[in-house]
């Protein structure tokens, strides 16, 4: 889950770093007040989960507190790539000398995280890898010993920064390895980190984003920077038919029929588990096939749940039909599933062997659920129809109907 | 042979008590020619029995119950405890672990698998449904009651490593149609981090007379193809490999996560078309669908044609 | 008593059902809760939960034979007893 830039700042002043005296509003007449607390240039920041908001427009630079409330009153209502702020950063236009990079990210290869440090900062660290690679240090630290200030000091060394800034710059890089530690990030990021005329250093933007996983052992964190729980944050927000889809997988607790993802095509899916809705949903579209949604179950769901996935599907405006599809299942029982679907079907007052272009699950149960199918006259195949075979004959189906 | 277990492989179930691992367990007694699943853990249940496994509270009672080391372990408990189970069954000596549990915050895991290669144990998974060599032995849920997991694995050439537990069951199942058994096949788990990846598996496979070809299921997000691309380069590996990937429509969403935790695009590296191109340059053919791997795999052996 | 889902019908017959005894061990023992003590302690049979049925036969063990019947409608009423 990504922090927006104002939390992002407010833990990493918790954790003992400098930042500027910025503030927080989501209104344009405190943007002014906090600009004349301030006193003296300020820079207005749209505080946004996404990349581009210099470009778009979103961060604007103010003399006097009028002006501040004026770009703040414009950045409150500027959409910055399908996203409205959740409010302006006012910070003081500070006077830099040099910008630095410091961030701790996971290397998913050693298994431990790593702290990068470059003396060339306010731009994207990879270009600045690629360009100036002897700009860059990284050191992998570890995660059972304590970690220790010479790590940082060897990784800020190794990129030829001495002196007082050497030193300085240290227990900067220190706290933000414990802060990405203790509070389970994939990513803690200072970019800029600024070094101001007088010689110190002060974090002037930050990235961070905690592990949805650890979320509930930050509870308190969280509830301190008024993060609620239904805040998933996701790249883009969920849609109406997403959270009814959250809401069906919150049915009972047996199994998953949950990541409904919203698309805009006929074919409705009903496709798991993890590995089998994602090659699933490419064969679909490889043939040509539009898929209407994206899901996954998995885990052996109650009939409840996959009645009301396959329901929720089918009262999508524009689906046509429904493909019911897996990989060979051990655990979700094909039976299970295929009473749900055809009871979705029959509580729409839909012919189950009209609405399910294809059911292929097979595996357990599968004895019991192909007897169910064919009872209600639902075209099923077995393991000897391939995932890409099965996606495809849905495709043609629904392409007849489209015809 | 097989690779990480045989017929002899000793081991415990931690959280036996459990819903699923109630299941699991059963399953593995059952399949191929029997489990030897010495004891399960759960604390506070000392003294009950499991289809038969007697329960302790600690490892350390199943260790001294069993008279000796103890080879592997499956851990089933809940996330919040996991990374206690696991240290625990570390520090008993037990070399080889087995995480089924999902959810678990990517630190735990990095230090639980720190722990292992300090004491030189391995970790398989988490999130992943463990290993399975046909007809002998399974440690885990890895294709489901005895029945089903006969109906899709048997023995022969080919080793199997899959980013996707149910995906390893489809794709063994469809090569076994073909005629193509499976040395071993290990679901790895499909997190971020993971105890053991490609590249760490495939030099225990590379030394097993048994298998001549790998068969893998991977997806987008991390950095584990590049890994494998790399190894296989660099060790000039005598295996052919042929790779499937799914999600390749996750190309076009980065930043939305689908399937696995660990599926996710985050940069530029860890796309699918990223990586079927390293995977391409290092000589690992890329199926577009399941069922062409068959007839890759068997071309690639032909040719004696190494990755 | 007989109750019908979609998929699953479930058959006690009237001795049975009057036994508060064998009601709560049919309660205890079904994982999907298709049965229920009701007033008296009597056994009830939960209509929205007879599509649940796993077919796991606990039932059947937790009661005296021939007494509960499981039947399965969509295979030409196959019963499971």
């Amino acid at each position: 889950m990504r922090f927006f830039e104002f939390e992002a700042r407010e833990v990493i002043k918790r954790a003992g770093i400098p930042v500027t005296d910025y503030g927080f509003t989501t209104d344009a007449a405190e943007a002014r007040e906090i600009a004349q607390r301030i006193g003296g240039p300020t820079v207005i920041k749209s505080q946004v989960l996404t990349g581009g908001r210099m470009k778009a427009g979103g961060v604007r630079f103010a003399d006097t507190p009028e002006e501040a409330e004026s770009h703040a009153r414009e950045i409150l209502a500027l959409e910055i790539g399908g996203h409205m702020p959740r409010g302006v950063l006012v910070d003081p236009k500070a006077e830099v000398e040099q910008e630095y990079y410091a961030g701790v990210v996971w290397d998913g290869i050693r298994k431990q995280p790593v702290m990068i440090f470059s003396p060339v900062g306010g731009i994207d660290i990879e270009q600045v890898a690629e360009e100036q690679p002897d700009k860059v240090g990284r050191r992998h630290f570890s995660n059972i010993l304590p970690f220790s200030d010479f790590q940082a000091k060897e990784v800020i060394a190794s990129t030829g920064v001495s002196g007082p800034e050497l030193n300085k710059l240290v227990p900067i890089l220190t706290r933000l390895a414990k802060v990405f530690v203790e509070h389970d990030m994939v990513l803690a990021e200072i970019n800029p980190l600024g070094r101001l005329s007088d010689g110190s250093f002060v974090a002037l933007d930050a990235h961070m984003d905690i592990e949805n996983e650890a979320r509930g052992r930050h509870r308190r964190l969280l509830a301190d920077l008024g993060v609620g729980d239904e805040e998933t944050r996701q790249a883009r927000e969920a849609t109406p038919f997403e959270l009814a889809g959250e809401l069906v997988d919150a049915t009972d607790h047996r199994g998953v029929a949950g990541n409904v993802t919203e698309f805009d095509g006929n074919l409705g899916l009903v496709i798991g588990a993890g590995g089998g809705s994602l090659t699933l949903f490419d064969a679909v579209r490889a043939h040509g096939g539009e898929p209407a949604n994206y899901c996954e179950i998995g885990g052996n769901p109650s009939v409840a749940k996959a009645c009301g996935l396959a329901k929720l599907v089918l009262q999508k405006p524009g689906v046509d039909k429904i493909a019911v599809m897996m990989s060979i299942v051990s655990n979700t029982r094909v039976d299970i599933v295929a009473r749900g679907v055809i009871k979705a079907c029959l509580e729409l007052g839909h012919d189950p062997g009209e609405k399910i272009a294809i059911f292929r699950i097979p595996g357990a149960w599968e004895e019991e659920g192909f007897k169910i199918l064919e009872r209600y006259g639902v075209d099923y195949a077995d393991r000897s129809v391939s995932l890409n075979e099965a996606a495809r004959r849905a495709v043609e189906k629904i392409q007849g109907v489209a015809a | 042979m097989s690779i990480l277990i045989d017929a002899d492989t000793t081991f415990i179930v931690q959280g036996i008590t459990g819903r699923e691992a109630v299941n699991l367990t059963r399953e593995c007694l059952d399949y191929g020619v029997g489990a030897k699943v010495v004891g399960g853990v759960t604390p506070g249940r000392l003294g009950r029995e499991v289809h038969g496994v007697p329960v302790f509270d600690t490892v350390a009672q199943a260790v001294a119950h069993h008279g000796g080391r103890i080879d592997g372990s499956v851990v089933t408990v809940p996330p919040a405890f996991t990374k206690d189970a696991v240290f625990e069954a570390i520090e008993n000596g037990i070399g080889l672990i087995v995480i089924v549990t999902e959810r678990i915050p990517r630190r735990d895991v990095a230090e639980m698998v720190e722990l292992a290669t300090l004491r030189g144990a391995r970790i398989i998974g988490p999130n992943c449904l463990g290993i399975i060599v046909p007809d002998v032995i399974k440690m885990g849920g890895i294709g489901g009651p005895a029945k089903n997991a006969a109906q899709a694995y048997t023995p022969g050439p080919i080793g199997v490593i899959s980013r996707s537990g149910g995906m390893t069951t489809e794709m063994s199942s469809t090569l076994s149609a073909a005629g193509l058994g499976q040395s071993t096949a290990v679901s790895i788990g499909g997190d971020a981090i993971i105890g053991s990846t490609y590249a760490e598996l495939m030099p225990l496979f590379e030394a097993d007379e048994q298998t001549q070809g790998i068969v893998i299921y991977t997806e987008p997000g991390g950095r584990m193809e590049a890994e494998l691309a790399r190894w296989v380069t660099e060790q000039r590996s005598r295996l052919p490999i042929v790779a499937f990937m799914a999600g390749r429509f996750m190309d076009e969403m980065p930043g939305m996560s689908f399937g696995h935790a660990g599926t996710i695009v985050e940069g530029k590296e860890d796309t699918a078309s990223e990586k079927i191109t390293r995977l391409a340059q290092a000589g690992i053919t890329v199926a577009e669908r399941i069922e062409d791997i068959p007839g890759m795999i068997k071309d690639k052996i032909a040719q004696g044609s190494p990755a | 008593m007989r109750r019908d889902g979609t998929f699953i019908a479930v058959e006690v017959d009237d001795q049975s059902a009057a036994d508060a005894n064998l009601a709560r061990k049919l309660t205890e023992a079904c994982p999907v809760d298709i049965f229920a003590q009701g007033g008296g302690g009597l056994l009830e049979i939960v209509e929205k939960n007879l599509d649940e049925c796993v077919l796991c036969r606990l039932c059947l063990d937790a009661s005296p034979a021939g007494a509960v019947k499981i039947i399965k409608l969509y295979d030409d009423s196959a019963v499971l007893a």
